[in-house]
């Protein structure tokens, strides 16, 4: 479904990205580990047009996505959940998830969307009309990855959902992803909570400083001694 | 031509320095949401955006002249050549906003913050001297198309042009209220002012947001060119510059980026600029002479004092 294929990327003169290569087929849940700074957020930005490629080819669904732009790469049925949540603190709840449908025009179908995401995190229902800057940081987690949800993407991009919640939120949210994922979703996540990414993906992958140096199955993944050694405490 | 200090004393002239400072304040207010519309979403201070004011007067009265319109006008006439002003004042300013934004500005979006500041320098300079060079270096009348009726309320006059340019601003507020607030293009450019990258994110064009900004900030400015003419009645290619500073001043005090703060803030700075002149009439050379000194000091105390302005930020952005 999502292929990156020798993809290089960086900032001004430093280049972050070296020839990454990895692939996310249709139905999947695919992690994507690393340590700090090791280019996880940048490979996301890259897929989301955020960042220019230097090199390779990003394709989705056998197209190519790369030079496109971001509101381009959004129509063909992608979705990111930023690295910290990004919310739009000065606006409702509501218009937060009506953004997340900007693509959209069709009333009905935004009301269903958002109806849907309520269901989700009736939370969120309760505060339907309260600015998103005045939640608390699962709310607000709750209403990334909902604005991200509204729009029905086919593939889900999720940057470190649960960094900075308390054990019972990050809960929610590994929950809230086996519930996407049952909807017949895509996803990619970056975690670095390794553990639980790993419990519940089906492959991952090990980014380091820019490389990708693993590549198998979340189960051998979770055995295997570098990834044990590096991530998952010994 | 505008009579700056009443002769009456006590209340009446309280308030009719408040008239004048109202009709003033609208203006600045008209000028000043274009510094913030254009600030608020890619944090850059369209230096030029006095002079893409001033152009709407000067063209105004190149038309004005085309037209060989005189005297006052009355009646349909009048109405007529009011829609017709507008719409050419707006169009005018806006076109050359967008210009500046495609041409200049959209380049450097990469680049560090103070180029494009300084891109905004030459431009301002740029549009100043083919000013100059189209009508002149002097003060060219305007013709006093409007009636110099006035109402009198207890000896306040209120001239009927300042209840219209009252009213023409209000109007334009709340049309441009309504229009970010509730719709999907209003919504997009507040979503791009708080965070670009989240709404590209979200589908939004971003270059589109910035456009409407320069658009709407441009026929604003236009807007307040017509009013200008009207009641001030002289065009000159520099007007902009002072004019431009002021509204910035405005937009700063009032809460930069923020639009009810850039209305707030140039109502007051209007009412203190009128009630300056007369007040400080007392201080050598009289109150004309220290009003830019008073309006620029409460641009320096705002900015050391209170740099988000009187109205601010209303939530913060993370909690
Ligand atoms: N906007 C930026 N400009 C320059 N360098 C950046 C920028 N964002 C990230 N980097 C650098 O790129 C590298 C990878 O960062 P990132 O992709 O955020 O890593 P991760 O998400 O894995 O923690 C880091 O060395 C970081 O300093
Ligand atoms: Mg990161």
């Amino acid at each position: 479904m999502l292929e990156l294929q020798a993809v290089t990327a960086g900032y001004g003169p430093a280049e972050v990205l070296h020839q990454v290569t990895l692939q996310v087929n249709q139905g999947e849940v695919v992690s994507l580990l690393g340590a700090n700074a090791a280019g996880k957020t940048t490979t996301m930005k890259t897929i989301f047009g955020l960042v220019p490629t230097r090199g390779g080819q990003i394709l989705f669904e056998g197209q190519r996505i790369d030079k496109l732009q971001p509101d381009q790469i959004i129509a063909r049925g992608l979705a990111l959940v930023p690295e910290g949540r990004r919310v739009f603190s000065r606006m409702s709840v509501r218009e937060n998830l009506e953004m997340g449908a900007y693509m959209q025009n069709d009333r009905t179908v935004i009301t269903q969307g958002i109806d849907l995401v309520y269901d989700l995190f009736p939370r969120l229902r309760e505060r339907d009309k309260q600015l998103a800057g005045t939640m608390s940081g699962g709310e607000q987690q709750m209403l990334a990855i909902g604005r991200a949800l509204v729009a029905r993407p086919r593939l889900i991009c999720m940057d470190e959902p649960s960094l900075g919640l308390s054990p019972l939120l990050v809960q929610l949210v590994f929950d809230t992803i086996q519930k996407i994922r049952k909807e017949g979703v895509t996803v990619l996540l970056v975690e670095q909570n390794a553990f639980m990414a790993l419990n519940i993906a089906d492959r991952g992958y090990v980014l380091q400083t820019g490389r990708i140096i693993l590549n198998d199955t979340a189960q051998k993944l979770l055995v295997n001694d570098t990834v044990r050694a590096a991530y998952l405490g010994g | 031509m505008l009579e700056f200090a009443a002769t009456n004393g006590g209340p009446v002239l309280f308030f009719q320095q408040l008239e004048l400072g109202i009709t003033l304040g609208a203006m600045y207010a008209l000028v000043a949401l274009g510094y913030t519309l254009v600030y608020g979403i890619i944090e850059l201070i369209n230096f030029a955006h006095g002079d893409v004011f001033m152009w709407s007067t000067v063209v105004l009265l190149l038309v004005s002249n085309a037209l060989g319109l005189k005297g006052t006008l009355g009646g349909f006439a009048l109405i007529g050549v009011l829609i017709l002003f507008l719409a050419i004042g707006m169009a005018v300013s806006a076109f050359l906003n967008v210009s500046i934004e495609r041409l200049a500005y959209r380049r450097l979006r990469k680049a560090p913050r103070l180029a494009p500041l300084i891109a905004a320098v030459g431009v301002s300079f740029i549009l100043e001297n083919i000013a100059q060079l189209t009508i002149g270096s002097g003060f060219i009348a305007f013709p006093p198309i409007f009636p110099t009726t006035a109402l009198n309320i207890f000896g306040v006059k209120i001239s009927i042009l300042h209840i219209f340019i009252f009213g023409l601003a209000v109007g334009l507020m709340y049309a441009l209220d309504r229009f970010i607030q509730t719709t999907k293009l209003g919504r997009a450019m507040r979503a791009t002012a708080q965070d670009p990258e989240a709404a590209a994110l979200m589908g939004v064009n971003v270059n589109r947001t910035i456009f409407m900004a320069f658009l709407i900030g441009g026929a604003l400015a236009g807007a307040a060119g017509l009013c200008y003419n009207l009641v001030i009645a002289q065009v000159n290619f520099f007007t902009g510059f002072k004019f431009g500073l002021i509204a910035f001043t405005a937009a700063v005090f009032g809460g930069i980026g923020n639009v009810y703060g850039a209305v707030a803030g140039g109502f007051a700075i209007g009412i203190i600029y009128a009630l300056s002149i007369q007040y400080f009439n007392f201080l050598p050379g009289g109150g004309v002479a220290w009003v830019d000194a008073i309006v620029f000091g409460i641009l320096v105390l705002t900015l050391v004092f209170r740099p988000s302005g009187i109205l601010g930020q209303q939530v913060p952005d993370k909690v």
